[in-house]
């Protein structure tokens, strides 16, 4: 057993925290409510004392590799160092200690920070307008397509009923066309690993809404003809929707309005810093073109004289979180673009050169299935008769975290390599070198790892057959 | 900038030789529309002068003053231990753990805040967590319609946090209303088409309503019921698992959450075992390792948006991790007896208040509803009273815009803090 679980360690009794002794009467439970909906067993919870409760999280955290501890090439996920600026910005009280709920008045620099990161997105993407709300990349999307079913609504037009998809998209993007109340169709791939314009430009009729395309694509090329899908669709009616789970590939060299995307998602959590969190918290936020504006969900913030305030677009879709969204994370990135300001460009440009290091010094050994210039990522596979997810476990001896794998889904053994601007040459060599040691392992040794992790490989059937997921 | 990134011009120069270009514009050479302007945002600062500035704009907001707002959002304690735990870089850096041999430490975490959600709702399954309450409850009613293979149709009271109605309604559910009338909703007529009943408790204004009431007429039209509660209620009041409800679902911002003008926070989503197929979003289970180690992975995964794609029953990517985790070490820090005594101190301080301004001649909105630690009272102006509470250095209640106030009290609040609310609300009018 690796470590107990913080309900053993307890006793009856231990507490972990003291809250302020009462200064008003103590209320007796029964006099305030009914004692028939009065709990009448006590939850089985831990009872631990702060110490414990310290050490047992802290070992918990040692048994995790995150970006602090090693190399995450996670491909499509964009594990770029966090600036702890950001965590410190992610703290002020002033920030920290404010209610959504408090008067626009009393909140005018958290509105501010929303106003400014709203223009900062529009600049980077020159769609000129922006909802922060999504509280992910995949409502991000669904927020999007949410908006374009609106716009067809509102156009009385009942037969857009079907969404495209390629077929290297993240399974988010066919999900969220579902989700939307669309049937999702998926569009094959030229030579390039693009878009195939011409099965598209047949595919395209009065009954599509939209095509979701991610640019750079999964398979970390560009989508070079993405101006004249842009135009199959407009022709048609229909909108094309970009994925930015990409974005840090983009950065002052390619502008998704100047490529007629008409709307699309960011993940502040890829691009500009915030940190994943092991699975979120995130911010999918949105920007899009003057056609479907109207429809951006409620609130967006708005600077009338030297006042900022929310303003509700007038067929806005409603709203899709609680409140404004993930503000923590609006404030991170915030401070992320203030300390690069112009410069974004260079991180993409850094994130560009890495991946493409990368992929010049593992062709050879590993089939690159794309082999031209890629983005910020590249898509390799093992040499023949190795497989993806032996490399991936021989990785993880070796102190690294593993790339993205079978992923995207056209490539067979895929393994996606996204190494960041934020790492240096020789971190880069190391991993190299490491790949092409692998790549010349026994399958034996292979398939024995991990041998040095805290655990060895799972009996992932085991835990869906008997399902055990609470103590 | 170039603090985050390492290369120096001779390591630029030698990876574009290696890749066999000239120059960094090279790599762009199949970017078409390419961009060549500069991007125009304000110039790059440094770590302190970026700082300074975010000090200068949190100084523009109204922060620091005891709080009377709630309706869904509430100020409570957080201890520094969660701070201390969710900072640790292993935590924070690392992204969902796909990897499940080097990432035990967030899977242990999210097996262990799935079970201190199963313990409070009293429902077998509880899923890794969405993105907060809001979205538990349109994923909740989104379940309802795939399990009863119904059209996605709710039954609501205005007892909902209307903000909770908003974000179902954006997701295309057709909402019907059910009577509310005392402060508590009438569950006697639910129609027989839904495929979901909701019943939040406490309610939007505080009050606690009868799921047990809830759930049977909800069975009755063999829809499924859907329990809203605020995490912290549930450790004084009985398990929604216990009176029927067969999906629990809420915020979990008061579990250890700064306010932080509406997020990141957490939601949960907890139901019964035959039902789990259909619960969104990501699951923990125990398993055993290649050496038959106990260990925990991600599992039942065919539900999900990767692998099922446009079949996968939600969209939903990841949990919110870190989130999550802050709420289980609180619940580990507070425990039975602390969550307990966290809902005694807001509760007593809540009624305290609320005789107050009672016995000061205010008038209760719902003077017979049974509430724990937020009211609806009403006053003669609702604006002017926030506007003389603010000047006395208190953030009041949210207005309800019909000439009541929702005031919420947590247990920061002080007896000097409530005696003040009610002695400026008094001479206000």
């Amino acid at each position: 057993m690796p470590f107990d679980l913080i309900r053993d360690k307890g006793r009856e009794g231990r507490r972990g925290y003291t809250l302020p002794k009462p200064d008003v009467e103590m209320k007796q439970l029964d006099a305030v409510v009914p004692k028939s909906v009065l709990r009448k067993e006590k939850p089985r919870l831990a009872e631990v004392d702060e110490p414990t409760v310290i050490r047992h999280y802290t070992n918990l955290s040692r048994e995790n590799e995150g970006i602090d501890t090693t190399f995450y090439p996670l491909g499509s996920c964009t594990m770029k160092h966090n600036p702890r600026a950001n965590e410190a910005a992610a703290v002020v009280p002033g920030f920290a200690g404010l209610h959504p709920l408090q008067a626009e008045a009393q909140a005018q620099g958290a509105l501010r920070i929303m106003h400014e990161l709203q223009g900062f997105l529009a600049e980077v993407s020159g769609l000129p307008y922006v909802s922060l709300q999504p509280l992910a990349g995949a409502q991000g999307e669904l927020t999007s397509i949410l908006m374009v079913k609106r716009f067809f609504d509102d156009a009385g037009d009942e037969g857009r009923t079907t969404v495209l998809v390629p077929s290297t998209a993240h399974g988010t993007n066919p999900a969220t066309a579902s989700m939307a109340g669309f049937r999702a169709k998926e569009v094959g791939l030229d030579e390039h690993g693009c878009v195939d314009v011409d099965e598209l430009r047949e595919m395209v009729d009065e009954s599509t809404a939209a095509l979701m395309i991610t640019n750079p694509n999964t398979c970390g090329v560009y989508e070079r003809n993405i101006k004249e899908i842009a135009e199959v669709l407009h022709e048609a009616g229909a909108f094309l929707y970009m994925d930015g789970a990409n974005m840090n590939a983009n950065m002052g060299r390619m502008r998704p309005a100047e490529a007629d995307v008409d709307i699309m998602h960011f993940n502040l959590h890829k691009t500009f810093s915030t940190p994943h969190g092991g699975g979120g918290p995130g911010c999918g936020a949105i920007a899009c073109s003057d056609d479907l504006a109207p429809f951006l969900p409620e609130p967006t913030v708005e600077k009338r004289g030297d006042e900022y305030r929310f303003v509700r677009p007038d067929k806005t879709i409603g709203r899709v979180a609680g409140f404004h969204g993930n503000f923590g994370q609006m404030l991170r990135a915030w401070n992320y673009i203030r300390m690069h300001g112009p410069e974004l460009r260079d991180v993409t440009d850094m994130a560009v050169l890495n991946a493409n290091y990368v992929r010049t010094q593992l062709g050879g050994t590993y089939r690159i299935p794309y082999d031209e210039l890629c983005k910020h990522e590249v898509v390799v596979q093992p040499p023949q008769g190795k497989k993806a997810l032996d490399i991936a476990k021989g990785l993880i001896d070796h102190g690294y975290h593993p790339p993205t794998i079978y992923f995207p889904l056209v490539v067979k053994e895929a393994m996606l390599i996204e190494p960041t601007e934020t790492e240096s040459k020789e971190t880069l060599d190391d991993f190299i070198g490491t790949m092409l040691e692998l790549a010349e392992t026994s399958q034996e040794d292979l398939e024995a790892a991990p041998t040095h992790a805290p655990t060895r490989r799972l009996d992932e059937t085991r835990a869906a057959r008997q399902l055990k997921a609470r103590w | 900038m170039a603090r985050f990134t390492p290369h120096t011009e001779a390591d630029i120069q030698e990876m574009l030789d290696a890749i066999a270009v000239d120059t960094l514009d090279d790599l762009f050479a199949d970017v078409e529309p390419r961009y060549k302007g500069e991007l125009d945002l304000p110039s790059a600062l440094s770590e302190y002068e970026a700082l300074r500035e975010v000090d200068a704009l949190a100084k523009m907001n109204v922060w620091g003053l005891p709080i009377f707002l709630g309706a869904g959002a509430y100020d409570r304690i957080v201890p520094s231990a969660v701070g201390a735990i969710i900072s640790r870089g292993e935590f924070l850096t690392s992204y969902t753990p796909y990897q499940p041999e080097i990432s035990q430490g967030t899977l242990q975490s999210i097996f262990e805040f799935q079970s201190m959600i199963s313990e409070l709702t009293g429902l077998e399954i509880s899923n890794a967590s969405v993105y907060d309450g809001a979205n538990a409850v349109v994923e909740a009613a989104l379940m309802t319609a795939r399990l009863t293979k119904r059209d996605p149709k709710v039954a609501v009271s205005s007892g909902l946090n209307p903000r909770y109605r908003g974000v179902i309604e954006t997701y295309r559910v057709e909402v019907v209303d059910l009577p509310f009338e005392y402060g508590t909703t009438d569950f006697s007529n639910v129609p027989d088409d839904v495929s979901g009943v909701f019943v939040q408790s406490p309610n939007f204004f505080g009050a606690v309503e009868d799921i047990q009431a809830a759930s049977e007429a909800t069975h009755d039209v063999g829809a499924l019921c859907v329990a809203v509660c605020d995490p912290i209620s549930l450790s004084i009041l009985e398990a929604p698992g216990n009176l029927g409800a067969d999906v629990a679902v809420g915020e979990a911002q008061p579990l250890g959450m700064p306010l932080m003008f509406g997020g990141p926070y957490t939601g949960y989503m907890a139901t019964r075992e035959e039902f789990v197929r259909q619960l969104p979003g990501r699951i923990c289970g125990e398993t055993i390792d290649k050496d038959g180690k106990l260990a925990y992975v991600l599992t039942l995964r065919g539900r999900e948006q990767d692998i099922r794609r446009a079949r996968a029953n939600s969209n939903i990517c990841t949990n919110q991790a870190l989130t999550a985790l802050a709420a289980t070490v609180y619940t580990a820090l507070m425990g039975p007896e602390g969550l307990r005594g966290v809902a005694e101190l807001s509760i007593s301080k809540a009624h305290y208040l609320g005789n107050r301004l009672q016995a000061s001649g205010f008038r209760l909105r719902y003077p017979d509803a049974a509430y724990l630690w937020e009211f609806a009272v009403e006053l003669p102006d609702v604006a002017k009273a926030n506007e003389a509470l603010l000047e006395a250095g208190i953030v009041g209640g949210l207005d309800l815009g019909d000439g009541a106030m929702l005031v919420a009290v947590t247990e920061k609040r002080t007896k000097d803090e409530l005696d003040a609310f009610v002695e400026v609300v008094s001479d206000a009018f």
